[in-house]
């Protein structure tokens, strides 16, 4: 009996919240497609050095599970005791009728059970589909060989599901039940006789409020964005609180202001179906403050995430072209004793068993000067602040450049006797070292004054990187070294080899030969950190926005749809006053848009500051081709809460219209 | 003149093993500033005969004609403007939205017709003068009693000048002061300011405010009294009479 209760009240409501039932199965489909890419990679070729990233992706993706679980879980006992609220009624009939507490709780437990099972069966199948696509991205990320690959299944991907849901599943019957034995039979009766009450806040505390904290949020944009040389921890932190503070505030007083402001445009407010639209606006928002405060958020993370992880990535892919010209970079470093000058590299190549000229086509040799008495602070100044004092400055001789140049593909650079050009790419150094180059062209070390050829730094880099991270090194006439120390004893050059086989092997020799005495930087080695790096970001990126997205928009579309099935008799209502059904579907999708919009509306200005906050902190990255990432980032943006935005609409429309008898 | 023409209408309901007339082959008219009330014990078809002329429910067979046109004819967007313009609704729960005040649910009947914003104000103000609810057109509608909610209700009815009101048990949920004033209202929108009304009732203390009765049975017209000249009393004794003899309730009668 019990149980044909359930499947009973299961079917009737599946029509209308089919939108939840179907978020669930999103959701284990995603927990299980990421879960499972540990297993599936597990049965590709992978270089050695992938493999060790690809270990710390799943360990990372493991970590990540455990919130995502909790942000699942939030979103079930939300939703679960949302949808219980909108039951009083048929509880208190149930209880009129003398069931007990203990059956009633029964019912739900059993209903709980049902959708979870459909969940998690419909979940997993869709997902195990899924996660076959996952490997082309997982493949096409790490690079690997894809020819061997078959259909996988991840047991452990699926115990890991199983396992979670089954839990959050538990913890929302735990949670219903507990409601259950707190319910009294007369609140339950009285429930759906309470009048719709319309709550406007104090128009002038909103508009203070507002106000207020408008300009908080901008003082914390401010911070972020562009005061971002004085950002510490400790600011960063309160910065982060306030804005969610302030986000909340704004849409209190949004809520109640909304309607205010259109009211007071008296023209717009009667117009068609305008008041009837805008107080159901306005009375969604104002019972959901917090929610909307926390889907803003939500979204809010989820935008700068997707965003600055495509843009890292792709910047890493990119820069490697263009940053590591090279084969391979070995330096000697004047560490606790003096490099040994006398020594060049055939020398060192020869002690260490590896005959440079054997395994290399083409090379050069290089030292990095620096001086003791000029650090970064004597460049840039004592407004700079007292961090720089320890930074040494980097010198190169212009002919040392030059052939370095060649060897990299690179124009080469004239000096006259009195000159220098500064090379430096990363981007908050560049700007530091041109405001100093505009004001003060001159310097003066090793007892010469030298000139800036420009009244910039050029765009540049000596030593092969995955980044543009070159902090900056100066290119001097040769006779100005005389009096500096070497810092490193650079050699940079390309292997002897013709296939990419030959090119691992000879890299292998090499890692091996230089790695215990001298610092050696290999392309194949910064290549695998940076595809491993890259494809990490956007995997976290993915599971995250994601997931966030689909929360978000599930509660959105549940208290939209929840809305409508209390709307059904104001709709009938205006029909039967005449009022055309262009009018009324017209009506539910502004509706429905604007209680979408809002959020989104609000984290989409936070994300313009969150991002530039982004790009700053990501600079060593680089964040190339941020149009493009902000573009893929607003794709699955739309497709994700655009989709939700659309069922959402057409389900309302669905039991609106349902109801009418014309 | 002629505004209401019922020809000859039929409502049945099921199918052919059970079939229900709900309206049995009914004819009457209502004449341009008439209050015509309709009554009739429960089951006996008044509600589905307001629906169908209303155009809420659709007739079996015959024809509806108010001001000549046949609007059991009328589809779709035809139907919805001929309730938007020709037609004013009182219903017994009232039927106002609980999100607008009382002002906006008036405002609502004439914004949806595309009056210009600047109009409704002005004439949100007569109407609510003729119905006594100008210090209530602030509150919302939990906010209000049930007879000024129906007060209300008759102003958003009215404000839209309808060719006909239909008021469906307008008295149903309001205690006996209140009904008394609506009732008292309606009278005053008849003679004053011309408004056709028909009003479904079962009650005789309301129909005795009408100037003419319908009375139906079993979905066909049972008997129908003019007003003319009686007094109000003169008129519900009359009323009374008939229900006794359509073997209505004692409830009826009170």
């Amino acid at each position: 009996m019990l149980f044909k209760i359930s499947c009973k009240n299961i079917r009737k409501s599946m029509r209308d919240y089919a939108i939840y039932f179907f978020t669930l199965v999103i959701g284990v489909s995603i927990f299980y497609v990421f879960n499972a890419i540990g297993t599936q990679m597990g049965f590709m070729k992978l270089a050695d050095d992938t493999r060790q990233i690809s270990e710390l992706l799943v360990t990372l993706i493991s970590m990540l599970s455990i919130f995502v679980a909790i942000v699942l879980g939030l979103l079930i006992v939300y939703a679960s005791r949302f949808l219980m609220k909108r039951r009083n009624h048929e509880f208190a009939i149930y209880m009129t009728l003398g069931m007990s507490k203990g059956r009633i709780s029964m019912i739900l437990v059993l209903e709980t059970m049902l959708i979870g099972i459909g969940s998690l069966v419909c979940g997993l199948l869709l997902g195990i589909g899924l996660s076959q696509l996952m490997s082309a991205l997982v493949a096409n990320l790490f690079e690997a060989d894809m020819t061997d690959y078959a259909f996988t299944v991840s047991c452990d991907a699926i115990v890991k599901t199983l396992l979670c849901f089954v839990i959050i599943y538990l913890v929302a019957m735990i949670f219903n039940s507990l409601i259950i034995t707190r319910m009294r039979l007369i609140q339950l009766i009285q429930s759906g006789q309470k009048s719709e009450r319309v709550h406007l806040h104090n128009p002038v505390l909103c508009v203070l409020i507002f106000v207020i904290a408008s300009a908080v949020l901008g003082r914390c944009y401010y911070q972020v964005g562009w005061d971002y040389a004085n950002l510490t921890t400790r600011k960063l932190l309160i910065c982060i609180i306030c804005g969610a503070i302030c986000t909340f505030l704004v849409f209190w007083s949004i809520s109640g202001l909304l309607l205010r402001l259109v009211m007071m445009r008296k023209k717009t407010y009667y117009r068609g179906l305008n008041a009837f639209t805008f107080r159901q606006i306005s009375s969604k928002v104002n019972t959901m403050v917090l929610s909307m405060s926390v889907i803003c958020l939500m979204l809010f993370i989820t935008i700068c995430t997707l965003a600055a992880g495509f843009s890292v990535r792709n910047s890493l892919n990119h820069d490697l072209k263009t940053q590591c010209p090279v084969d391979m970079e070995v330096a000697a470093v004047n560490g606790s004793k003096p490099v040994d000058l006398t020594k060049d590299w055939v020398m060192r190549g020869h002690e260490c068993g590896f005959p440079i000229d054997d395994y290399m086509s083409d090379y050069v040799q290089y030292c990095l000067y620096y001086f003791k008495d000029y650090k970064a602070s004597d460049f840039l100044g004592p407004e700079a602040g007292d961090r720089w004092d320890t930074m040494i400055e980097t010198f190169i001789g212009v002919s040392d450049y030059n052939r370095l140049a060649q060897l990299y593909g690179k124009d080469s650079i004239e000096l006259s006797a009195d000159e220098f050009v500064l090379l430096c790419d990363f981007k908050n150094m560049t700007d530091m070292r041109n405001d100093r180059l505009a004001n003060n062209r001159e310097i003066t070390v090793g007892g010469t004054t030298l000139k800036s050829k420009y009244d910039h730094c050029v765009d540049g880099f000596v030593q092969i990187s995955a980044q543009h991270i070159n902090m900056g090194v100066f290119v001097v006439p040769d006779e100005t070294l005389q009096n500096a120390t070497v810092n490193l004893m650079v050699l940079s050059g390309n292997y002897r080899a013709n296939t990419d086989a030959q090119k691992k092997s000879v890299d292998k020799k090499a890692l091996k030969a230089f790695e215990h005495d001298y610092l050696i930087n290999t392309k194949i080695d910064i290549a695998n950190a940076s595809i491993g790096l890259g494809a990490i970001i956007t995997f976290i990126g993915l599971y995250i926005g994601i997931v966030f997205l689909i929360a978000s928009g599930a509660i959105l579309a549940l208290k939209e749809l929840s809305e409508s099935v209390d709307s059904i008799h104001r709709y009938e209502m205006l029909r039967k006053i005449g009022v055309d059904e262009r009018d009324l579907t017209r009506s539910l999708f502004r509706q429905t848009g604007i209680f979408f919009l809002l959020p989104f509306a609000v984290a989409a200005i936070h994300s313009v500051f969150g991002m530039k906050f982004a790009v700053n902190t990501l600079e060593i990255f680089g964040t190339g081709g941020l149009p493009e990432s902000i573009a893929a980032s607003a794709m699955i943006l739309a497709l994700i809460y655009g989709g939700y935005f659309v069922v959402t609409y057409l389900c309302a429309k669905a039991i609106v219209r349902d109801n009418s008898r014309l | 003149m002629e505004l209401l023409k019922v020809d000859q209408i039929e409502k049945y309901y099921g199918n052919k093993s059970s079939l229900t007339k709900a309206i049995d082959r009914l004819s009457f008219s209502v004449k341009e500033g008439e209050f015509v009330a309709i009554m009739g014990a429960s089951g006996s078809g008044k509600t589905t005969l307001l629906n169908c002329i209303s155009t809420i429910d659709s007739v079996t067979a015959g024809h509806i004609y108010l001001e000549n046109e046949d609007i059991t004819k009328l589809k779709g967007k035809g139907l919805n403007r001929f309730r938007r313009e020709k037609l004013g609704f009182i219903f017994q729960d009232f039927n106002l939205l609980d999100t607008l005040t009382a002002y906006e649910n008036i405002a609502l009947a004439l914004s949806i017709q595309k009056v210009p914003a600047a109009k409704i104000d002005a004439e949100i103000k007569t109407v609510a003068a003729q119905l006594g609810i100008e210090d209530v057109l602030s509150k919302y509608p939990y906010q209000m009693s049930g007879g000024q909610k129906q007060r209300v209700a008759s102003a958003r009815a009215i404000i839209t000048k309808p060719k006909l009101i239909l008021a469906d048990e307008p008295t149903g949920a309001l205690d006996s002061k209140s009904s008394k004033m609506l009732l008292e209202r309606l009278g005053y929108l008849n003679r004053e300011c011309k408004a056709t009304i028909m009003m479904v009732t079962h009650d005789s203390f309301s129909a005795s405010y009408a100037g003419r009765i319908i009375f139906i049975k079993d979905g066909q017209l049972f008997h129908e009294i003019n007003r003319g000249t009686d007094s109000r009393k003169e008129f519900f004794d009359k009323i009374i009479d008939v229900v006794t003899l359509l073997g209505g309730d004692a409830n009826d009668a009170l």
